[in-house]
């Protein structure tokens, strides 16, 4: 896993697909592949509500790589410093072992190089100490670009927080 | 030499105009983001971001045009800037010398960057500037201008500390502004309650506390009964009331037959809950937003229903309250006075041809009535009108009634389209100038006018990429060859900016930095004991004399919609995150990849009637015009209603992307070129019949 998470509250988040468009904007892409996705689930009734729900999904940059087992000639690489999978296009052979092995849909097929190419973290912009762009430009700031270790801690104080609130309810 | 920058400036991909950051790499665009000093992070709406791919689109006028074959044959000779200014210059010498300069109009699509194209107005003597305003916010504006002497724009919404927000069909979490959209979400995430009432779900009912189905048309009737509880049970914030309602006594007589029963009938909305909501909203008092809309094009009587909202804010208190509607502050709080372009020219005396202030006294001729025009062509009457510049905007795409404008224009003299985008309007034009793009130039000095006002300026990022030329460019040559020279004394863009800014101790280079000038560091709230409307009596009109004694009742009796006739449904309209104002999106390489076409929303009962399945290709059709659109069912949108977005069924070929995709809207709002007392075009009064193809 590389050491970093990109987490999404989704009560802010609005479907606006801001950040697809700032993706490809920053990556170039022809149209077709999408580095990162919002994919729009519901409505559902909740509380006499329809609610939806918009699930953004980027590479995970797992730590055991199917991606990275099913690509045979080592164009699919991890960056050593902080785990991030991305493709060494010339290494890449186009074979698309990687898009069969990966559970989540993420390497894409470049129409235009005949290769494969996939979510990289924007790992231009973090080497230059800034965010990924669909963090970045998301509308609402509904995306955290963060750390395991913090997002956890996050959780756990808003968590906190939250009890607090309750705090009449508790010492009662 | 790898040379970088960021150039600060003001988006145009929608009306927003946000605030935008651009990073540049050696002269190329790479990113738009969001300004960080105005938003506090690079947010930027996808119609923002995707302004690179607009930019470095190919499909777009490149060069000035003279229609070289009938008028929307499509074929074009090219020409030189000198020989389409000349061109330009004696046609409208000739009709100038004829028929006066007021033969000559101008619409757009209104905002502070219109500047220029008032002062051309002004120079040459025509008082026939319109905006699109028509088939978008005059019913609000005019509405709100009788009330309390308010355009729609001229108050803010407190959003963040709002704790009641009741939003009338307002898609505000897809029909978007960044900034609003963050204030929004920012509201409901910190607790304040949604509630929101449209004839279909949206993404902003999905957010929502509460989320009402109404009957289409009956919006008015809600209101009335809201302020039919909130006055008979004195629920209204007396203070406030007291000190600045004219017509309470007035108000709570008309008020009494609309009960929450008898609204329930109307509405679908069960009595308690409007009743609730009532309550509700004055628990939260003055923390709460009645909000009155945006496109309020909808019904005839949409003046009255957004009459009525502005009282129930006023009833709320809510007019200068934290969380509720603020009167926007410009630079003029702040001890800074900016000069506008405009105010080198003397005011236009002339009669508008349209009748607004003067037939129609109670309609502010600062928006228009531009639906009036082709009847005003045609007939001649009050006076002739033989040139029309369609600026950045495109009635044949947006307005209703396309033969009628086609007709008319066929007794022009003269059309001249100018746009970033090749328009339908532009398809039927005389002449094309393609302007330089929001990135490409220059524009006049804006307030950013709100609780903290700012100063902004769209500044030029790269040089223009086609043979294009910016507005300040267009109509000052323009000016210049008809002897109106000296309306337009600057020489550049910048030395209009400084000019602007001469006294208050700013000048252009003070926008490099952030792209806009704080003037306040703390928000302005005025005195809520001393506050001055700027209506005749200073106050908040519920009883307007202004309107009693142009013949128009201050508060009309609700009417019943006309009823959906059998299999047929009500064609209702809207736009999301990736698309507004077509002609700037609808053909966008990344916009168009992820919202292609639009497709007509119906409820499953209608599909089960008329044996429609989920993505069947139909043909609607209304008063002798049709289009083609598929079908997608969901069973979260009124019986009678037939949903699509707006901006689709381009016909203009050049637009590859967008070309014939999905269906036109405008084009089956067929008849609705009508002038209602708000000044708008009844456009949601359509009923389409539907047949599978």
């Amino acid at each position: 896993m590389s050491q970093y998470l990109i987490t999404q509250n989704y009560k802010k988040c609005i479907g606006c697909f801001a950040c697809v468009v700032h993706c490809k904007i920053e990556n170039n892409l022809p149209v077709g592949p999408r580095f990162c996705d919002i994919l729009p689930v519901g409505p559902k009734e909740i509380n006499g509500v329809p609610r939806i729900i918009f699930v953004y999904m980027n590479c995970f940059h797992c730590e055991e790589a199917f991606c990275m087992k099913a690509c045979p000639t080592g164009a699919m690489t991890k960056r050593v410093k902080d785990g991030i999978v991305y493709v060494r296009e010339d290494l890449c052979i186009g074979c698309k072992s990687c898009i069969k092995a990966c559970p989540w849909g993420i390497p894409q097929w470049n129409p235009n190089s005949r290769k494969v190419f996939k979510c990289h973290l924007c790992m231009h912009r973090l080497d230059r100490g800034e965010k990924p762009a669909c963090v970045e430009g998301c509308t609402t700031s509904c995306l955290n670009f963060t750390k395991p270790e913090e997002a956890t801690a996050n959780i756990r104080r808003e968590y906190a927080e939250r009890i607090a609130e309750n705090l009449k309810a508790i010492l009662r | 030499m790898n040379e970088k920058k960021v150039v600060y400036s003001l988006c145009c991909m929608c009306t927003g105009r946000c605030p935008i950051m651009v990073e540049v790499e050696n002269g190329v665009i790479k990113h738009i983001w969001g300004n960080p000093y105005v938003f506090g992070a690079k947010s930027l709406c996808p119609r923002g971001a995707a302004g690179v791919a607009f930019e470095y689109d190919n499909e777009r006028p490149q060069y000035p045009m003279i229609r070289d074959g009938e008028r929307g044959s499509g074929k074009w000779r090219r020409v030189s800037w000198e020989e389409a200014f000349d061109f330009l210059a004696d046609k409208f010498k000739k009709i100038i010398e004829e028929y006066g300069a007021k033969a000559i109009a101008l619409s757009d699509r209104g905002g502070p960057h219109t500047e220029l194209h008032k002062l051309f107005l002004r120079a040459l003597g025509s008082p026939n500037y319109f905006t699109h305003h028509a088939t978008c916010s005059n019913s609000v504006h005019n509405a709100h201008m009788s009330v309390a002497g308010h355009a729609r724009n001229t108050v803010g919404f407190d959003y963040k500390n709002c704790k009641y927000l009741v939003v009338f069909g307002r898609n505000l979490l897809e029909s978007l502004i960044t900034g609003e959209a963050r204030n929004v979400i920012e509201m409901i995430n910190s607790g304040g309650k949604l509630v929101y009432i449209d004839v279909r779900w949206t993404y902003t009912a999905s957010k929502a506390y509460k989320f009402f189905i109404i009957n289409p048309g009956t919006d008015y009737a809600l209101a009335l009964a809201l302020i039919n509880v909130i006055v008979n049970q004195q629920l209204y914030e007396a203070d406030f009331v007291n000190r600045y309602v004219i017509g309470l006594k007035y108000l709570k007589t008309f008020i009494q037959p609309y009960t929450p029963e008898w609204a329930a009938k109307e509405t679908g909305i069960p009595a308690e809950e409007i009743r609730r909501m009532a309550y509700e909203a004055a628990e939260n008092k003055p923390s709460v937003i009645f909000h009155p809309g945006w496109m309020t094009a909808w019904y005839s009587q949409d003046f009255y229903f957004r009459r009525a909202i502005y009282i129930l804010n006023a009833l709320m208190g809510s007019y200068e309250a934290k969380g509720g509607i603020f009167i926007s502050k410009g630079a003029g709080d702040c001890g800074v006075k900016i000069k506008q372009p405009t105010s080198i020219a003397p005011k236009v005396t002339e009669e508008r041809c349209d009748g607004a202030g003067t037939e129609y006294p109670w309609i502010k001729g600062q928006w228009g009535m531009l639906q009036r025009l082709p009847e005003v062509i045609e007939t001649g009457q009050p006076y002739p009108i033989k040139a029309y510049i369609a600026m950045r905007h495109d009635p044949l795409a947006s307005m209703p009634d396309l033969e009628t404008w086609i007709k008319a224009f066929e007794k022009l003299d003269l059309v001249v389209a100018i746009d970033v985008n090749w328009s339908w309007t532009s398809w039927y034009a005389d002449i094309i100038l393609p302007e330089a793009t929001y990135l490409e130039r220059t524009d006049n000095v804006i307030e950013r006018k709100g609780l903290k006002p700012q100063l902004a300026l769209r500044q030029k990022v790269i040089e223009p990429r086609f043979d294009a030329k910016s507005r300040f460019q267009i109509f000052k040559t323009l000016a210049e060859k008809l002897g109106k020279g000296e309306y337009f004394p600057w020489r550049d863009e910048i030395e209009m900016v400084n000019w602007q800014l001469e006294g208050t101790g700013f000048t252009f280079e003070d926008f490099a930095k952030k792209g806009i000038i704080d003037l306040t560091q703390e928000p302005i709230w005025y005195d809520r004991k001393n506050l001055k409307f700027n209506t005749p009596s200073g106050k908040i009109e519920v009883f307007s004399e202004a309107l009693e004694n142009s013949g128009i009742p201050s508060l009309s009796p609700y009417e019943k919609p006309t009823p959906t006739p059998e299999g047929h449904l009500r064609l209702i309209t809207g736009k999301v995150a990736l698309h507004t104002q077509g002609r700037t999106t609808s053909n966008n390489l990344y916009l168009n990849e992820l919202c292609p076409e639009n497709y007509l929303y119906i409820h499953p009962s209608f599909a089960k009637k008329q044996g429609l399945k989920e993505g069947d290709l139909v043909e609607i059709s209304n008063n002798g015009v049709s289009q083609k659109i598929r079908v997608r069912i969901t069973p979260y949108i009124h019986p009678e209603i037939g949903f699509m977005l707006h901006g689709f069924g381009d016909p203009v070929p050049v637009r590859t992307r967008s070309f014939g995709k999905g269906a036109s809207d405008v084009v089956l709002m067929k008849g609705q070129l009508k002038v209602t007392v708000g000044g708008n075009c009844p456009l949601f009064e359509t009923f389409i019949k539907i047949d599978k193809i």
